[in-house]
């Protein structure tokens, strides 16, 4: 228990996470760059294109309104990560430094913090993200805020566990014996070696945004059309599934893509 | 096991508040006076809403300060008296009563379903550790978590009811139609209990007790059913405490995709047209059935594995 966290063990990135990284490189490529290399706008209808098949005019098609699927993809898939992204930028942000702070200081702050967490945890997080989207059905405001309130216990608690062993390490002790500012010790003891495990609860975070984002729109209490949004895209599509069976396979494949990837790069290499 | 019980106590008292809360506020902060619409959800757009307001406002006690109004609240919650649906007028709890029902049926199939796929494959995976099924099932796995649950009963959906139309895409009441729901939920709890069994298995087959077992000359069956198994059940079990989470939030969103008339589609559904008292009783419910389901599998883990945990 007292050396297992001491030094970072270089290792070899495993190939899942690798096929992981590429993966999810190509998808935040098309996602960064396809709205601006796509000229076409996501919410231009042509109705005369009306659920056009891939390969014409349109490359993969387009929707029954007549919009560029593509383009929507691209859109979608930028939404999504942009979600995702801030979410958990949210989520990490607070959550590591309370938890550094709670393994730092210990008693009534790290059981003031505890409690806290206990209180998110209590509720499943899609109820939560769910009671605070009652309060404006449709918005990114309280979508955002519910996702960052539920995915921040999660790093708090890893870090501070963390966090309370590498303090307790005799190095670390030793620096803050020789009188080394907090900051300091923290920036070259302790972030290196948390670095490892805040990335993976990272991706863990975004996959678990990019689902409550699709899933909570097509259950029609997230984003609303005509917002390019996977899960509405899929929802939209749905009741044209017998013309054009690919329209709705797409904006699916996607998601799945996005958190496959995102599930890969954190995996552990056993379960 | 009494301090479980103080525990998920707790947590149910957790539960309330902050549903009640948020109800609260939601009540508050929704726009325009709340008396005015609540008259307005009993007798149509087109009666005598001013007066009808005022009643609505005396009798509702919403004249009075919030802090008395939110005790109050709190109170009525302590007694369960959830009040009336602003949309039918009907009384919540006999809604959650119904709703209540479907959903525990569903849950308890996919938890059926689960158990049924889930160790089955974990233990021919975890008899051969590398081999065929392993990869194959690990493969699967990875692949179920990656989707999430609504595209998971869309696709089945697809599959079944419109591809090969063998049983019916929505609706509840009879056996045919609860196979979509259940299987959803209970494929998406297998991906992980299946590989959580496999590590158990694994781990276990390797443990002294069981090699002995097998030098002794026991025959395999036996073997496993007597000194596998139930070794291997504590951690599974365990693990569905931490799915519990994945059930009721899969509840809600394989319910509103189906059209079934649980819970979570009521709590969806009252969402979506800002109805309070609903999105109250149904959160509610819907929070306690994760500490009832989690108390439960604290018990069950207890009873398997009688020694003390340290945690």
């Amino acid at each position: 228990m007292t050396h297992i966290a001491a030094t970072p063990i270089p290792r070899r990135p495993s190939r899942t996470r690798l096929a992981g990284a590429l993966l999810l490189a190509l998808l935040a490529g098309f996602a960064l760059l396809g709205p601006v290399l796509i000229e076409a706008d996501p919410a231009r209808q042509d109705f005369s294109a009306s659920l056009a098949p891939a390969g014409g005019e349109y490359l993969l098609g387009a929707d029954h309104y007549g919009r560029s699927l593509l383009a929507r993809l691209a859109h979608g898939a930028r939404l999504s990560f942009g979600m995702a992204f801030l979410s958990a930028l949210a989520a990490a942000v607070p959550g590591v430094a309370l938890g550094l702070l709670a393994a730092w200081r210990g008693g009534w702050t790290r059981r003031v913090l505890d409690f806290l967490s206990m209180i998110v945890l209590a509720l499943p997080g899609l109820l939560l993200v769910l009671l605070l989207l009652a309060f404006a059905p449709g918005n990114f405001g309280p979508l955002f805020l519910g996702l960052a309130l539920t995915l921040w216990v999660e790093f708090y608690r890893v870090t501070r566990a963390s966090a309370a062993v590498l303090l307790s390490q005799p190095h670390i002790e030793a620096a803050r014996l020789l009188g080394f500012p907090p900051l300091y010790i923290l920036r070259k003891h302790v972030a290196p070696s948390l670095a490892p495990t805040v990335t993976t609860l990272a991706a863990f975070a975004m996959a678990a945004a990019i689902i409550a984002v699709s899933t909570l729109s097509a259950i029609s209490v997230g984003l609303q059309p005509p917002t390019p949004e996977l899960g509405n895209m899929m929802i939209e599509l749905l009741p044209y599934y017998s013309e054009a069976p690919l329209h709705v396979l797409l904006p699916a494949i996607l998601i799945f893509l996005m958190v496959l990837a995102l599930q890969l790069l954190a995996r552990r290499d056993t379960a | 096991m009494r301090r479980f019980l103080l525990l998920r106590l707790a947590q149910a008292g957790i539960v309330t508040l902050v549903v009640g809360a948020a109800c609260f506020a939601l009540m508050r902060m929704l726009p325009g006076d709340p008396a005015m619409r609540i008259a307005a959800g009993r007798y149509g757009p087109d009666a005598q809403i001013a007066q009808a307001a005022e009643r609505v406002r005396l009798e509702l006690g919403l004249d009075r300060p919030l802090a008395v109004q939110f005790l109050d609240w709190l109170g009525d919650l302590a007694r369960f008296d959830l009040g009336h649906s602003l949309v039918t007028g009907a009384p919540v709890l006999e809604e959650l009563k119904v709703q209540l029902g479907a959903s525990a049926w569903l849950a308890f199939w996919a938890v059926a379903v689960s158990l049924l796929i889930g160790p089955l494959a974990g233990v021919l995976a975890g008899m051969r550790p590398g081999g065929m099924a392993d990869r194959a099932g690990l493969a699967l796995s990875i692949g179920l978590r990656a989707v999430p649950p609504f595209l998971l009963a869309l696709g089945l959906m697809l599959v079944f009811a419109v591809g090969l139309r063998l049983l019916p895409a929505a609706g509840y009441g009879t056996a045919r139609q609860m196979v979509l729901p259940a299987l959803t939920l209970g494929l998406g709890l297998a991906a992980v209990s299946s590989r959580v069994t496999r590590n158990a298995v694994a781990t276990v087959t390797h443990a002294p007790h069981y090699l002995f077992a097998r030098h002794k000359g026991l025959p395999e069956a036996a073997l496993i059913r007597r000194h596998g198994l139930r070794n291997a059940a504590t951690p599974v079990i365990a693990y569905l405490g931490v799915q519990a989470i994945y059930l009721v939030e899969g509840v809600v969103v394989v319910e509103s995709i189906f059209a079934f008339p649980g819970i979570g589609h009521a709590l969806v559904h009252a969402i979506v047209e800002r109805d309070v008292p609903m999105v109250q009783g149904t959160a509610l419910v819907m929070g306690l059935m994760f500490v009832a389901i989690t108390a439960m599998v604290d018990a069950i883990t207890a009873w398997l594995d009688p020694r003390p945990r340290s945690a």
